[in-house]
């Protein structure tokens, strides 16, 4: 990776005292570095690795380090557990429809605010509010629209005549009830990231197709479609990366209830680690959520993501 | 004839526009009117106008509390993020030291996990070494966790400056460090605009931290306040729409003076991968 450009530079480091003395030696380098080093190390990998060791034991996270180490029952109880096994269910369920309504009906948006529509800037700030928020802020609005009796949601239903319905109050309604939430928080973010994609599709392609006789549709379909693939594939990467660590909205507006019906992994790992002080079994959770994450991502970037990547290496190399 | 056909298209994106808009005006119209009202007429104007939810909010000194700590945390994560990822970027895309790739490599494995999968063990962590309750609690994690992507975003920027810029510097007997500081960062400000009001947004609506250290009502923040706000007057819902309208605001006024870093920070990150 070294850039041909650059190795001069190091040999005459290397060679030069008084270069050296000029600061371009790797004693600057580690200067330069070391901070940000040490504090990702000691935070972000340090835990990790300590969820791994933590799990192999039954500990309340108390006093000095864990003594009764356990293997692998800490897993096979996850395994076992109807919670865990609800925990991925919920997660599945809920990513699933993101996959299947929310980014199609983002990228629908995207492509109705791409052509010259009065008020087209208002819209795209506007379905893009709702993501600065945070989770906490429109979890806590939700709550009290969704709420049963005078909350908003119901009260336009009577309005309209139509019959109530449940929400977050009962176990058939409250992941639907929370997709809709995670779409109206996460929809527009999507539409901005699909716009910015549409936009670098030269028009000419469109164009020339349309002169070749194609439709809207076959326009769309067979040039449109294949040159957003990338974005496509950075959207859905992030929809599935969120899923797996739902937390926020979740843990504010059911508490993963009722009984226990919309609970993710991420609940069930607080709940445990904090409210139960069940440290050991909680960190086998959050060993779970780490493996999943990573063979995904491992996996999505070899074998979906690959053409995309080899193309933005290309791109910041011709940069330099 | 033209203006017919893009009738659905227009339709289409009202319904989105209604499905967006209505929550916020029930929140923020919400505010201003009693429990009674709110319930016979959740969006049309308040009659009359109830003022008293919002002096409460403002009066209790919880929200401007919480509003400080939130403004803090959310400067001292900016400014020791931003600080350390561009020390650590410019490494990354100018100097020549072994094992550059490899730790680079380590920076970016970072990006693949969540942080909830670490908040656990950092949360034990932080309570051994006597961090709860102190804002250097959350703020350190936050600088750590930010670190891969403002640190891929500076180095791309940072290498996309000519070797003869440097060349020039170094000739002119800038240091290394000198380059960096007097060259380097002041060429750099669009990047670290970008990386700033990132680094800005994911700090103040941060949730799940501060969740876990604080327990003192005095250190919280404003997301975690607007949620023991609900927990508190669970029933009293104008007061709870007024608190979530008052905590939004500053959100509302950040992202106006910052849209355009903000929005094109993101989809340079979801676009270029």
């Amino acid at each position: 990776m070294t850039g041909p450009d650059t190795r001069p530079a190091l040999t005459e480091t290397l060679s030069s005292p008084r270069r050296r003395e000029r600061g371009r030696g790797p004693l600057t380098a580690f200067g330069f570095l070391l901070p940000a080093l040490v504090l990702f190390v000691v935070l972000v990998l340090g835990p990790v690795l300590l969820s791994v060791y933590f799990s192999f034991y039954k500990w309340n996270g108390l006093g000095g380090l864990p003594q009764n180490f356990i293997g692998f029952d800490n897993f096979t109880r996850l395994w076992n557990s109807d919670i865990f096994q609800g925990d991925l269910r919920h997660g599945g369920i809920l990513l699933l429809l993101s996959l299947c309504l929310q980014l199609p009906f983002s990228l629908g948006i995207a492509v109705l605010l791409n052509q010259k529509i009065r008020g087209r800037a208002f819209y795209r700030l506007l379905f893009f509010i709702p993501y600065i928020l945070s989770e906490a802020v429109t979890g806590v609005l939700f709550t009290l629209v969704m709420s049963p009796d005078i909350g908003l949601a119901n009260t336009l239903l009577r309005d309209l005549g139509l019959p109530e319905w449940t929400w977050l109050s009962e176990p058939s309604s409250v992941l639907f009830s929370l997709f809709l939430v995670i779409s109206w928080k996460y929809f527009g973010f999507h539409t901005i990231i699909y716009l910015a994609g549409l936009q670098g599709i030269p028009k000419e392609l469109q164009e020339a197709a349309r002169i070749d006789g194609a439709g809207n549709w076959e326009v769309f379909r067979h040039v449109t479609l294949p040159l957003l693939a990338p974005t496509i594939r950075i959207s859905v990467f992030l929809s599935v990366i969120g899923s797996i660590q739902l937390f926020d909205l979740v843990y504010i507006m059911t508490g993963g209830g009722p009984a226990h019906s919309s609970e993710t992994m991420a609940v069930s790992m607080v709940d445990y680690g904090v409210r139960r002080t069940q440290v050991g079994y909680s960190s086998a959770i959050s060993v779970v959520m780490f493996l999943i994450s990573l063979l995904f991502a491992l996996g999505y970037q070899r074998f979906v993501m690959r053409r995309d990547l080899e193309g933005a290496t290309t791109t910041t190399g011709n940069l330099r | 004839m033209k203006a017919l056909r893009r009738l659905p298209i227009h339709v289409v994106i009202l319904i989105a526009a209604v499905f967006v808009l209505l929550p916020f005006i029930y929140g923020i119209l919400g505010g201003f009117k009693d429990n009674a009202q709110l319930s016979t007429n959740p969006i049309g104007l308040p009659s009359p106008w109830v003022p008293s939810n919002f002096t409460d909010v403002f009066g209790a000194g919880n929200f401007w509390r919480q509003l400080v700590n939130s403004t803090y945390i959310a400067i001292v994560t900016t400014v020791l993020l931003v600080a350390l990822a561009a020390l650590a970027a410019f490494a990354f895309a100018r100097l020549n030291f072994r094992g550059r790739e490899f730790y680079y490599v380590l920076f970016t494995i970072g990006l693949m996990f969540p942080f909830t999968v670490a908040v656990l063990p950092l949360f034990v962590l932080l309570r051994t070494v006597g961090l709860l309750d102190n804002p250097l609690g959350v703020i350190l994690p936050q600088v750590a966790y930010g670190l891969p992507i403002t640190v891929i975003i500076l180095r791309s920027f940072f290498r996309a400056i000519p070797r003869e810029v440097e060349e020039a510097a170094t000739i002119d007997g800038c240091t290394a460090y000198g380059f960096f500081w007097r060259v380097l960062l002041p060429m750099a400000r669009p990047a670290l605009a970008t990386v700033t009001v990132l680094a800005v947004v994911a700090s103040w609506n941060n949730f799940l931290l501060p969740l876990l250290i604080f327990t003192d009502p005095n250190q919280m923040t404003l997301p975690l306040g607007v949620q023991q706000f609900q927990g508190l007057y669970s029933s009293d819902y104008a007061k709870i729409l007024a608190y979530v309208t008052c905590s939004m605001v500053p959100a509302l006024l950040f992202f106006s003076v910052a849209e355009r870093q903000l929005i094109s920070g993101l989809t340079a990150g979801a676009t270029k991968g």
